[in-house]
């Protein structure tokens, strides 16, 4: 599959302060409420959709699609050599029948497992950052 | 085949899915209630629901059917059908839920604020949906034609009028009721009867040839050939001959035939002995639901392999009533758990099919010349118990049978039917819903009453692969990246999901013929899918300008956790 190959992602985190603030970002941040004081700086910054705001956003995109990308590698160097190998294999058939028919599910479930674990992670440890606790 | 314990089954399937989804009619009040179950249902429920909804005819008759004739290669789909869910879970399933959206033409709207992508996008929902309901309902008229000899179109429309009645009655809560109360009766209609016939299977020495290609008859057999058929026989073949075979008469004579091409007249018996290999017919097993376009994987199986893989596991995430499921889980975090749930349930369902795939090549190999192989699982009960025993257990499998086109055709017909309430008719509401119900039914329905005899199974491999190259870039580009833009998204549904579609319409056509060619048309998703996302790529770096204003607000919505914005709202 083709990935989105956006440059964007490609780039170094950035973790310095913003140099200037996107024009629309300011527009559309009177749609929200004020916030009662007490949140601490982060939680602000994306609440008002600062370009320092944004920054904490794309960092949590990038590692859920960190962590989808790695998932979804296992997945293709699990399933994509099978053809291959039944196509070489002696016995193709038997293993066919065997592989396909009941030992890849299983896998699957695992592999989803893992990647809602590793996800839900990224999402608390995320809170936990922007909420400073 | 009993037709008086098979019709009482199929009858009792119907009145409890009337009952149950009027069970959920009592609960369904508000227009919200209608189309999304008020987004209260939890992962359990939805995850069986979701199976439920999933696991079509296809998958209940028509893999047994594939993998008798075709052998394991056929494995793939119900492992590509699996494995489609873990690249939506790992992709597309909590942004989705978190966009808010009703359905994809709505995602595409939230997305790009761009009512022209969102109308594009009603129409490639529209199209897909009615492409899948269509074998539905011809794989119900054969479920119906095989038990009882009944005329093919009445199966179909037995299942629309219930289709209609339930869906417009209810909605989606009710909906949601009867698709969970019908998986777990699909998944006891091929289980029980499954553990039966391993049983028998054990009681008869537990013979293991099934797995050897090609199939052979374990015991002399003679099969009368219902339609004219072709054989391409790989090697001499000896048979005792009463009919007629390329074109001259025989009364049972001991006939060589030699390697090539036969033709068999229709009504001609043929006496296999044992341990002949069973003869393959040309695009055999073109019912309703195994693919005529398999006869082309002789020509590049890698090629064709690969195509599948990639059709499927791309495909699902696009599948109108597959997404518009998800936003029926309460957050973000609920969906990708309802699709763990979801990928456990479907996973333990697809153990079952290969079992009556293995045990039809041993019991029931001359399917392949009669061409009813999707029947195989309607068959084996009575073949290998036989008696009262075979006849009930018949019975629950043609039940479940019903279960699967019933709970497919009302999932998709709810998701057709939303776009067109919301996009197509003029104004919105639930008596606006009825009448797109109705309409959503009514064209399917009337193309498969006149198309009849076409190989419309081909519209299943025609969804995903159209599906897999219009809404996969869509919704994976949407969500992950940031410089998306309008006629971007346009451009990358048009071509990539139109290549497809106009590829797999000239293979159905018969335009080519055969060699590479062949196979790349029959076959598009692996050139058409990096199509799809190409020029959605290229042409949204070409329009840079036209990135949608709110889109960094957009994306921020899908990837936090409900917990942040629910909180800055308050």
């Amino acid at each position: 599959m083709t990935v989105p190959q956006d440059p964007a992602e490609r780039r170094v985190v950035v973790t310095g302060p913003p140099r200037r603030t996107a024009p629309h970002a300011r527009l559309r941040s009177r749609r929200r409420h004020p916030h009662a004081s007490g949140y601490y700086r982060p939680r602000t910054e994306i609440d008002e959709q600062t370009t320092l705001g944004h920054t904490y956003v794309r960092s949590l995109m990038r590692t859920q699609l960190r962590a989808a990308l790695s998932v979804f590698a296992v997945l293709v160097l699990l399933v994509g050599p099978l053809p291959l190998v039944f196509a070489a294999a002696p016995d193709a058939g038997r293993l066919a029948w065997l592989v396909l028919g009941f030992c890849l599910y299983a896998p699957l479930i695992l592999l989803a497992r893992w990647y809602v674990r590793r996800a839900e992670r990224n999402e608390r440890d995320f809170v936990r950052l922007v909420e400073d606790r | 085949m009993n037709p008086n314990f098979a019709i009482p089954a199929v009858a009792l399937v119907v009145v409890a899915t009337v009952l149950v989804g009027a069970f959920g009619l009592r609960v369904s009040r508000t227009t919200s209630d209608f189309y999304v179950a008020s987004r209260t249902v939890g992962p359990r429920l939805n995850a069986a629901a979701i199976s439920g909804e999933y696991l079509s005819a296809a998958s209940f008759l028509g893999i047994a059917g594939l993998v008798l004739v075709q052998g394991p290669d056929m494995l793939w789909y119900p492992v590509g059908y699996t494995a489609g869910y873990l690249v939506l879970l790992l992709f597309v399933a909590a942004p989705l839920r978190r966009s808010g959206a009703y359905t994809l033409p709505d995602f595409a709207e939230a997305r790009l604020a761009s009512p022209g992508v969102r109308r594009l996008a009603g129409a490639f929902v529209v199209g897909v949906g009615w492409l899948y309901l269509l074998p539905q309902l011809q794989g119900a008229g054969l479920t119906l034609a095989v038990l009882t000899g009944a005329p093919d179109p009445l199966g179909g429309i037995v299942v629309a009028v219930v289709v209609v009645a339930t869906v417009a009655a209810g909605g989606m809560r009710s909906i949601t009721f009867v698709q969970a109360f019908q998986y777990w009766l699909k998944l006891t209609a091929l289980l029980v009867p499954a553990l039966f016939l391993l049983l028998a299977w054990q009681g008869d020495g537990a013979p293991r040839h099934a797995f050897e290609e090609p199939a052979t008859f374990r015991e002399q057999r003679t099969v009368r050939v219902e339609d004219t058929v072709d054989l391409d026989l790989e090697r001499p073949l000896t048979v005792t001959v009463r009919g007629r075979v390329d074109g001259r008469p025989h009364d049972e004579t001991r006939l060589r035939l030699s390697a090539g091409p036969h033709r068999i007249a229709a009504g001609t018996r043929l006496t296999f002995a044992a341990g002949t290999p069973v003869p393959a017919a040309e695009r055999a097993g073109t019912g309703p639901m195994s693919t005529s376009l398999a006869a082309s994987r002789e020509e590049r199986p890698l090629y064709a392999t690969y195509g599948l893989i990639l059709a499927t596991f791309l495909g699902t995430m696009g599948l109108p009533h597959v997404v518009v499921r998800f936003y029926t889980s309460p957050h973000g975090v609920a969906a990708r758990r309802t699709t763990v749930a979801v990928l456990a349930l479907i996973g333990g369902f697809y153990l079952l099919p290969p079992v009556y795939g293995a045990l039809g090549r041993l019991y029931a190999p001359e399917l392949t010349l009669t061409k009813g192989t999707d029947a195989a699982v309607l068959l084996l009960p009575d073949r290998m118990i036989g008696g009262l025993g075979g006849d009930l257990l018949g019975a629950l499998v043609a039940g479940g049978a019903f279960a699967a086109f019933l709970s497919t055709a009302s999932g998709l017909t709810m998701a057709v039917a939303g776009v067109l309430t919301q996009d197509v008719l003029p104004s919105r509401g639930v008596r606006h819903f009825r009448l797109g119900t109705v309409l959503a039914m009514a064209v399917p329905l009337a193309a498969s009453v006149l198309v009849g005899g076409l190989p419309v199974a081909d519209a299943v491999g025609l969804a995903f692969a159209v599906s897999a190259s219009s809404f996969c870039p869509l919704l994976v580009l949407g969500i992950w990246w940031r410089r998306l833009t309008p006629p971007g998204a346009a451009a990358g549904m048009l071509v990539g999901g139109g290549s497809a579609f106009l590829a797999v319409a000239a293979t159905m056509a018969g335009f080519p013929g055969g060699g590479p060619l062949h196979a790349l048309l029959a076959w598009p998703a692996l050139w058409s899918v990096p199509l799809g996302f190409l020029t959605m790529v290229l042409v949204s770096l070409a329009t840079a300008s036209r990135v949608p204003p709110g889109t960094a607000a957009i994306l921020a919505r899908f990837h936090l956790p409900e917990e942040l914005w629910a909180e800055a709202k308050a």
